[in-house]
């Protein structure tokens, strides 16, 4: 009983695998930037590193996030994980302790029960036994709950499961072999000799009585070497990559690494961090309400990390972010598409096996050159004021928010300039959406400059889509403000008398606005002082998806007008009087399909201003916003 | 059994529901026609004058109104129907006011609605003063003075096509067939009641597929000097004079427009009435991609509906013209009667 032939698969994946670890790993430290580099290696002293170790406790082992979506999901994964964890280092312990030699080899630990099989007859040894199997029955649960979403996820609250390649399938199965088998290999052992404890040992001697246990016992523990080889092996070129490559991720994005605008280590870490689990497929409009099921960011992921032609994936997504919201690994899922949109087309091609395992892959960039696109836009010299507004073209398509915003404005006595009023140039952001950045960079400039020329301090703009790239693609002093944050203020300076209004409203954050740029309390401050503000099942940072996005050039009009009917009865189950949002986009969407009253902000405030007495307001002129902003 | 003891229920009475009782009642029938309104003539009731040959609406209001003057015929307003279902004894017809009747056979005339031009609320209607729809600018025709919503007179006003039709972001695929003629009748009105106000026509495409519609277009052009530029209207604002300002693409010159107006008509199109659509809902009627109710058959069996006695006549099937609705009204009572007699 002391042949060591059959540990011989699971040492060379064993080696391999960390081999191979080790070279990936230092082959993106390599390919990081400068920037990045320092920022990875100041992470690993202090408290990043303190904090990476935290989360891969919470979240790589325990599954804390899953936990708290769908717990019989996060006990999957947790007992998987954790179990596993448990199981290799009390194993090592175990093999420590009670074996003449110290530091032994990883396969002494593995198949202790192999090397001892007498082990564990009484005192402490007993104690131990114990414990290890409870540990390998923790894991059996965990991997009977895998085999039934497996097959019927919906046991699991899983409305769609991933779709596997061939490679995932094997490596699925051998994960799924390892455990039983080391059940069985430890029964038949423990039934041959008599020992082991309530798991093994009971097993064991019920196997022993009607079969050869001391002759069957070999066979399951080469399975046992084998599945482990086999799986280490794969690991590179499977779904389950995402294990180890997670841990790295954690100490990246610890460090402050972002995705930033195009491919780099960090979006090949993040492309191989991705479990496939399918949370993002659950929580997705276009699946939920559309009927479109293969363009998840789940199959976005695969068909990146295969190498795969995912233009059409790419483009067809509205580009929430509520399965940013929801990803347990945290991948950066909006940016990730941006930067595959910038990239334009790759060819469709099946990768080679060994291909998989390259160690950095080099996307080709297909950046397109351009000349001036925008040359014609006439620079104009722009008058001074403190207030700058900028409407936005989607918002002269609602007239009727700019007719609020001028009479809320004046009412309060703000001096501004209308900066668009006889049309103005875009923003840029419907450009970058479509991965054109060079194209949206000369809008900017263009921007840019007529908004420093002005002066103003503060620029208020009533498109969400507009403000998000105001605020995080143009360098201004002025401070950039939604017309809710906005108005916010007005009313907190006490500029603004409104009356209230008896009615029952619900607020939908627009995409952009909410999740995009994190405004969800001064719309509700706003709201909440004029009229009453109900709540919804779906809101802040889980808020739907309007279904008008500006971020899918491909979907059509008609499912469009699905996801958006299936929002809008979403929002009204409590049938409020109206329905209010904050952006042009979200309010034309929804008032094609809504039976219930579809505002602005901007309207519901003005609503609730008092009946004006002739052009009195106009002759006060207080500069309280502006003051505002310099006071705080 | 004779047929002045049969009894037809018209739901709806505008064009199609006021020649299909006439015709019907003619022949010898009993007929009820239930109108919403508070007299019968729908739409038309508010219309000034009619193409192609902009003779005055009234000469074909007086024809309706005569032809439902028939001891056979007995009207009931103000009421709507609101569900078709069938008895042992033929049809029982619920109407709004919670009472019901028994018919023989149920016409279906509750032809369209027109479109909330407020759903457009890029062309700011019911934002701004100025922009008005088709239907309103008749009612100033009926009243021989078209202005401005403060009194003054226009010197320049634009008629925009397709509100609310052929436009996949109000979910209308469908042309509405009748706006672009109207467009051109109302645009020659403008001219010879305001001789110094231009007037500009802003279309898609100009579908003129009647007879002596071509003719009119080309007249509203060589004799009215009216302006057509082919391009759809993208936004509308005001200025600082109170004078609106569209923004639009002339597509032939290929170029962006801007352009300053005093009054914007809006063409809107037709929808599937609302009262028609809830009839539809409750009797088990089934309603085709653009919500008008669907016939068993677009070519030869258009004014069947697929349930045992009940037809269709006029727009509640499709946006038609006066013309088509009149004939299409016979057409239903032709199936009805072959419906009876086939009994």
């Amino acid at each position: 009983m002391n042949s060591e032939l059959f540990t011989l698969p699971f040492n060379l994946g064993l080696y391999f695998i960390l081999i191979y670890s080790v070279v990936r790993s230092t082959v993106w430290f390599r390919d990081l930037s400068r920037p990045d580099k320092l920022r990875l290696q100041r992470g690993f002293f202090g408290k990043p590193f303190m904090d990476s170790l935290r989360e891969i406790f919470s979240e790589s082992l325990l599954h804390r996030k899953i936990f708290s979506k769908n717990p019989v999901l996060g006990y999957m994964h947790m007992s998987l994980a954790f179990g596993w964890f448990l199981l290799i280092v009390f194993g090592t312990i175990e093999a420590d302790f009670f074996s003449e030699k110290h530091l032994n080899p990883p396969s002494h630990a593995i198949f202790f029960r192999w090397f001892n099989p007498e082990h564990g007859a009484e005192g402490f040894a007993r104690i131990f036994s114990f414990w290890m199997d409870l540990l390998l029955a923790f894991i059996l649960s965990g991997l009977l709950l895998a085999i039934i979403k497996r097959f019927i996820p919906r046991m699991m609250g899983m409305k769609k499961t991933t779709k596997h390649t061939w490679t995932d399938r094997i490596a699925l199965i051998s994960l799924w072999l390892i455990f039983p088998s080391r059940l069985l290999a430890e029964s038949f052992t423990c039934g041959a000799y008599g020992s082991g404890s309530f798991l093994t040992g009971n097993l064991g001697n019920a196997l022993a009585s009607f079969l050869p246990a001391a002759e069957m016992a070999p066979w399951f523990w080469w399975l046992y070497s084998l599945s482990l080889g086999t799986f280490f092996i794969l690991l590179p070129v499977s779904r389950y990559f995402h294990i180890p490559v997670e841990l790295f991720l954690i100490f990246m994005r610890n460090s402050g690494i972002t995705t930033g605008d195009r491919h780099s280590s960090y979006t090949e870490v993040q492309t191989h961090a991705c479990s496939s689990c399918g949370v993002c497929i659950s929580v997705c409009q276009m699946s939920s309400a559309a009927g479109i099921h293969d363009i998840q960011s789940a199959y976005f992921i695969k068909g990146l990390r295969n190498d795969r032609d995912i233009a059409a994936i790419t483009a067809n997504c509205l580009m929430c972010g509520r399965c940013e919201e929801v990803c347990p690994v945290g991948i950066e899922l909006g940016p990730m598409r941006l930067i595959e949109r910038r990239q334009g087309e790759r060819s469709d091609r099946i990768m080679k096996l060994p291909e998989k395992y390259s160690l950095s892959r080099k996307r080709g960039s297909t950046e397109k050159i351009l000349t001036q696109a925008y040359g014609y836009l006439v620079r104009e010299e722009p008058e001074r004021a403190d207030v700058l507004f900028f409407a936005g073209c989607m918002t002269h398509l609602t007239p009727s928010v700019i007719v609020a915003m001028k009479k809320i404005m004046d009412s309060a006595g703000v001096r501004y300039r209308f900066m668009d009023e006889n049309g103005g140039v875009c923003c840029g952001r419907p450009l970058m959406l479509a991965g054109r950045d060079r194209e949206a960079r000369e809008l900017i400039n263009h921007n840019s400059d007529m908004i420093w020329k002005s002066g103003a301090q503060i620029l208020v703009t009533s498109c969400p889509i507009c403000y998000k790239v105001f605020r995080e693609s143009y360098y201004l002093e002025a401070r950039v403000m939604h017309h809710s944050e906005f108005i916010n203020l007005l009313i907190e300076e006490g500029s603004l008398r409104l009356g209230y209004l008896h009615k029952k409203v619900v607020y939908h954050d627009p995409c952009e606005l909410g999740r995009g740029s994190g405004i969800f309390e001064e719309p509700r401050a706003v709201i909440s002082y004029v009229a009453e503000l109900q709540t919804s099942s779906q809101e802040s940072n889980m808020s739907l998806c309007c279904g008008g996005s500006l971020g899918n050039l491909t979907l059509s009009s008609g499912k469009r007008a699905m996801i958006a009917a299936d929002a809008a009865r979403t929002l009204t189950l409590g049938s409020p009087d109206e329905l209010i949002t904050a952006c042009p986009l979200c309010k034309k969407t929804f008032a094609q399909v809504a039976e219930t009253k579809v505002s602005d902000i901007a309207e519901l405030v003005a609503a609730a201003l008092p009946a004006p007495r002739a052009a009195k307001a106009k002759t006060r002129p207080p500069r309280r916003a502006a003051r505002a902003v310099s006071n705080g | 059994m004779k047929s002045t003891q049969l009894h037809i229920m018209v739901a709806g009475g505008g064009v199609a529901g006021m020649e299909a009782a006439g015709t019907l009642a003619e022949m010898g029938y009993r007929v009820t026609l239930v109108e919403k309104g508070d007299e019968p003539g729908g739409h038309l009731l508010q219309w000034h004058a009619l193409f192609p040959d902009r003779r005055p609406a009234e000469e074909v209001r007086s024809y309706l109104r005569k032809r439902i003057e028939h001891r056979n015929i007995s009207i009931i307003t103000k009421t709507t129907v609101e569900k078709i279902r069938h008895h042992i004894s033929g049809l029982e017809v619920n109407l709004s006011g919670g009472t019901s009747e028994k018919a023989d056979a149920v016409i279906v005339s509750t032809g369209f609605d027109l479109f909330d031009a407020s759903r457009k609320e890029e062309y700011g209607y019911g934002i701004y003063d100025n922009v008005i729809t088709s239907a309103e600018l008749e009612v100033m025709f009926n009243r021989g003075r078209v202005a401005k919503a403060d009194g003054t007179v226009p010197s320049r006003i634009g008629l925009i096509h397709c509100v609310g039709s052929r436009d996949e972001k109000v979910n209308n695929n469908h042309c509405s067939k009748v706006c672009c003629v109207t467009a051109v009748k109302q645009a020659i009105e403008i001219r010879k009641m305001l001789p110094s106000c231009e007037v500009f026509c802003f279309y898609m495409d100009m579908r003129m597929y009647g007879p002596y519609y071509e003719e009119l277009y080309r007249e509203s052009q060589e004799f009215y000097n009216v302006n057509f530029i082919r391009g759809k209207v993208s936004e509308a604002s005001v200025n600082i004079n109170n004078r609106l300002v569209i923004k639009v693409e002339d597509t032939l010159a290929g170029r962006p427009l801007k352009m300053e107006l005093d009054i914007m008509v809006l063409m809107a199109g037709m929808e599937m009435a609302a009262s028609g659509m809830k009839l539809a809902e409750a009797s088990g009627m089934k309603r085709g991609i653009n919500r008008f109710l669907e016939t068993t058959d677009h070519h030869y069996g258009n004014n069947l509906s697929g349930i045992k006695g009940v037809f269709y006549a006029g727009t509640c099937t499709a946006p038609m013209n006066i013309t088509d609705t009149i004939s299409h009204a016979r057409a239903a009572v032709a199936e009805t009667v072959r419906y009876l007699n086939g009994r």
